[in-house]
């Protein structure tokens, strides 16, 4: 598993418009549809299935990040989109502190597995603390893309 | 028996328990367990073959990437290990974190519904 198995780099979002938890949801999903990455499916309708899942359980894990989350049968393969915001958002964060990190990911509903494996490879790397403040000091989309990259070549 | 014994009899506390519903461990089932973990004072550690990591936090629970039919093995040592693993044992095997187990019939899932 690597971020570019999964990471759509043209939804890598550098500096994130929206200010709110439901704004930031429906932006990156508009940046995903607009790669191609969600089939035929109305993006709002996803938006909607993600902000409904977030209403349920936040996935405001702490130490600035969120990672929401929805499994939908459009889509045939995981994709995720990176947003980095510099005001912070509420997220109802377990740890009630603001997000600055948002990485959503789109699952498949028939490959729950590769849901999983593909959560475990971005937990593994949000731990890392020199990871998350490199990611957010990125000021680019090119340069969160190369960060990224070298994550994966286990260059950091 | 003595008493020294007994003590530690109480204080380690090992099992091994599959994960039994269709999507695994993942983020809200890893949720129900960090929360049923964290009521109790003794220290959880779950592991798979490769990794072990702390049974109070989500994150680290995330990164086990537990599927359906995984074994883990929680390891539970201090005041009140026995009731933690009898607790964590029954969420994951019994109540199945609330959710199906796999089913022949896939796509028939909540959100497949919510999307056609």
């Amino acid at each position: 598993m690597k971020f570019s198995d999964f990471i759509c780099f043209k939804a890598i979002v550098s500096k994130l418009v929206s200010t709110d938890r439901d704004g930031v949801i429906t932006e990156l999903i508009e940046a995903l549809a607009k790669s191609g990455k969600l089939g035929d499916t109305d993006y709002k309708k996803i938006a909607k299935a993600v902000i409904k899942r977030e209403n349920e359980a936040s996935t405001g894990m702490g130490k600035a990040v969120a990672l929401p989350h929805v499994k939908v049968s459009s889509v045939k393969n995981t994709v995720a989109a990176v947003g980095i915001s510099t005001a912070g958002i509420d997220f109802s964060s377990l740890d009630k502190q603001p997000v600055y990190l948002v990485i959503l990911i789109i699952s498949s509903v028939d490959n729950p597995d590769k849901h999983l494996q593909v959560m475990e490879y971005v937990f593994r790397y949000l731990q890392n603390e020199k990871f998350r403040k490199f990611l957010r000091q990125s000021e680019s989309a090119a340069q969160i893309k190369e960060l990224l990259q070298e994550a994966d070549e286990d260059t950091l | 028996m003595q008493a020294g014994d007994t003590i530690l009899e109480e204080l380690v506390c090992n099992i091994e328990v599959e994960i039994k519903n269709a999507d695994g461990l993942h983020m809200r089932p890893a949720m129900q367990f960090v929360d049923i973990a964290n009521q109790f004072d003794c220290d959880i550690a779950v592991s798979n073959d490769e990794t072990e990591v702390d049974g109070k936090s989500i994150m680290q629970m995330s990164m086990l990437a537990a599927t359906c039919g995984t074994k883990l093995k929680i390891k539970a040592e201090g005041s009140n290990s026995q009731q933690a693993i009898v607790a964590l044992r029954e969420l994951v095997e019994e109540k199945m974190f609330d959710e199906p187990p796999p089913e022949k019939n896939k796509g028939e899932s909540k959100v497949g519904k919510r999307e056609s």
